[in-house]
């Protein structure tokens, strides 16, 4: 059978499992539209964190801007792991006790500020669509190289069923088909990297193949040790040297872990478990979840880059793969034969160099590359679906439930009954699908990439916030506010300056301290703590009782949920 | 006012994150980072030491991390839950 005929039947099927989940697991009031009633158990949370969490990004970008990144791309591994640490340590048992619905809530509430929930609101919704824009495109590749239709179309698909699954079950709906979702991608993900660790290295499992020998076939030696010397024979730097300023990698490294600490869509995740020792539990659960496949993402990395070395380098034009000229359809690869000798030369300097290799088509093409079995190649279609449509509809639940509660429900419009709460946000979330949509056909940049500034914009606004609220009892809502503010608008400002408005000054000589704009998120997050911290020595301490409830949420114990 | 037991318990669990949050920021920040080129001069098998903490063993010890905390603070919560319960039912009392 065909990839294409494999492709179909595996989409297909996993969309026609996740329309029946939905249907299953129709949402009746707000509570189980946002926080599917309070009633997930940790094991199934763990699994729907790890699919909300793992996006487009996770399954199709890392792998590739690792594999061209080297060392460097650590900085994807470490940030988007560690952060859980810092989620699972600082946020998540405190606000699942605290036992709102939503980030803007948790603010609003803590900081006894309707400028505060604001603020907070206009964060969450334009954090998430940054990101669900990145997911849209990744969803839109998947679909028009695999089911060769037009990026519109496929984005319009993967839309019609996100907006079908979210509208109907709300986060019930989209908790269990996150369950579903991850089962997918980790499995799409695993059976490809198992299948090339085998053929590489002899190694069932990747990650040990990464640090093994090579097998004959491939010219033995140890893996990292023959791709720094393929990479420096062809003038690319050593794959396991760093390219980039140790401070820049330190800054990234810190904005994407305090960024993953801050993004609402995660957040949000804990307060859908019974108490708070299930929260932590959870957490647990879900790092577990999300490592298996970040240990697994370095080392398909490596097998990715070595294969594609291999089979491009000085190979005849002519006599390349059926993949090759596929991609070459998306523009995905673009080859040009600048010195007309028929033979690729993919090489470090960008004047002789004639290859260009989209990152992101990386994870999607290295079956192919490794000549894997055609329905290896299909499933990691179905996976990279399932991991960009799961994180869509956590984003767009997010945008829904700021929309209908924290902007109509707690503020514009408060006498609203639950029914009429519940018809807001499905038509709000109607709505986040529409831009989402055009934002996925006419994209800014690399999937991950997109989804890089999305975390510096976290990371600079809530992050710091939510720490204070609750190991800071008297930072009050003066603080906050202006903490949030300065530590958005710089590093927004920051991102627009050197990516939209001045992108030729975009290098490590202009940069502040030589941090790039993917790391200035962490520059944010200082500016908002220092000056939240500075604003409240000099205001009013939070009143008694907004203290006491502080103390409150530092208690172990059951959740009471504090009357708003 | 918070009781006596209720601040014992935020102490300690302020104790198990600082401590768990230090080997977090060694590891990754410390050893994935800015002593990586140092590390790398150790080898073992076909990894330098510190590409290999900064692309893999960093998660692995994050992991473990999450799991020794969600341990702790079900130790602690059980060492302190019902003492904290009779403060709170105590205090009640006294208010009314």
């Amino acid at each position: 059978m065909s990839v294409q005929l494999w492709t179909y039947i595996f989409v297909f099927l996993s969309f026609g499992l996740y329309i029946g989940i939905a249907i299953w697991s129709r949402a009746d009031s707000t509570d189980e539209f946002y926080v599917a009633g309070g009633g997930v158990p940790p094991l199934a949370n763990g699994l729907a964190t790890a699919a909300d969490w793992m996006s487009a990004a996770s399954f199709i970008s890392m792998t590739g801007l690792i594999s061209f990144l080297g060392r460097d791309g650590a900085f994807y591994l470490m940030g988007w792991t560690g952060g859980y640490v810092l989620l699972a340590l600082l946020l998540a048992p405190y606000l699942r006790k605290f036992g709102k619905f939503t980030v803007p809530d948790f603010i609003g509430d803590r900081y006894y500020s309707r400028t505060a929930r604001l603020v907070a609101v206009f964060c969450a919704i334009v954090v998430s669509f940054v990101y669900v824009c990145g997911q849209m495109q990744g969803a839109g590749i998947v679909f028009s190289r695999f089911l060769e239709v037009d990026i519109t179309t496929g984005v319009i698909i993967g839309m019609a069923i996100v907006f079908f699954y979210a509208v109907l079950g709300g986060m019930k709906g989209i908790t269990y088909t996150q369950v579903a979702q991850y089962c997918v991608l980790i499995f799409a993900f695993m059976v490809p990297a198992i299948f090339i660790s085998i053929l590489m290295t002899g190694q069932a499992i990747p990650q040990v193949g990464f640090g093994s020998e090579l097998t004959e076939a491939f010219g033995g030696g140890y893996l990292l040790d023959r791709l720094d010397g393929l990479g420096q024979d062809l003038g690319f730097a050593a794959y396991t040297e760093g390219q980039r300023s140790t401070q820049d990698v330190f800054f990234i490294t810190a904005a994407l872990m305090f960024g993953t600490a801050g993004l609402p869509h995660v957040i949000i995740r804990f307060f859908t478990v019974p108490n708070v020792r299930d929260a932590r539990k959870s957490a647990g659960y879900a790092l577990v979840f999300i490592a298996i496949l970040y240990t697994t993402a370095p080392a398909v990395a490596a097998f990715a880059r070595t294969n594609l070395i291999n089979t491009v380098s000085n190979a005849q034009y002519t006599e390349m793969p059926e993949w090759f000229s596929k991609w070459e359809k998306t523009n995905l690869i673009v080859f040009e034969d600048k010195n007309n000798d028929g033979l690729i030369q993919y090489v470090g300097d960008p004047d002789a160099n004639e290859l260009s290799v989209n990152r992101d088509i990386m994870v999607l093409a290295n079956p192919e590359i490794a000549g894997l079995p055609n329905w290896v190649v299909a499933l990691v279609a179905a996976g990279a679906l399932a991991a960009a449509l799961s994180t869509a509809a956590g984003l767009l639940l997010v945008i829904s439930t700021s929309v209908a509660h924290d902007l109509l429900k707690r503020t514009f419009m408060p006498s609203i009954s639950d029914k009429q709460e519940l018809r807001y946000a499905r038509i709000s979330i109607f709505f986040a699908v529409l831009v989402a949509g055009y934002f996925g056909i006419n994209p800014p940049a690399y999937v991950a990439q997109v989804v890089a500034f999305a975390f510096g914009l976290a990371a600079a606004s809530f992050f710091p916030a939510i720490v204070l609220g609750i190991f800071h009892k008297r930072m009050n809502k003066e603080g906050a506010i202006t903490g949030m503010v300065v530590g958005f608008s710089f590093t927004a400002a920051y991102i627009i300056y050197f990516r939209f408005l001045n992108p030729s000054a975009d290098n490590a000589e202009n940069w502040l301290f030589g941090i790039s704009p993917e790391g200035i998120g962490t520059m944010g997050t200082i500016l908002n703590l220092v000056s939240a911290y500075g604003v409240s020595m000099f205001t009013k301490d939070a009143p008694m009782e907004v203290q006491e409830i502080v103390e409150n949420i530092r208690l172990p114990g059951e959740v009471k949920t504090i009357a708003s | 006012m918070p009781s006596q037991h209720a601040k014992d318990y935020w102490k300690s669990n302020l104790r198990i994150v600082l401590s768990l949050l230090s080997i977090w920021f060694f590891i990754s920040f410390g050893c994935g980072i800015l002593f990586v080129d140092a590390l790398d001069t150790i080898r073992f098998g076909g990894f330098k030491l510190g590409f290999w903490i900064a692309q893999q063993g960093s998660i692995f010890v994050f992991v473990i991390l999450t799991l020794v905390y969600i341990y702790l603070m079900d130790k602690l919560d059980q060492r302190y839950a019902a003492a904290i319960d009779k403060d709170n039912n105590a205090s009640a009392g006294e208010s009314k």
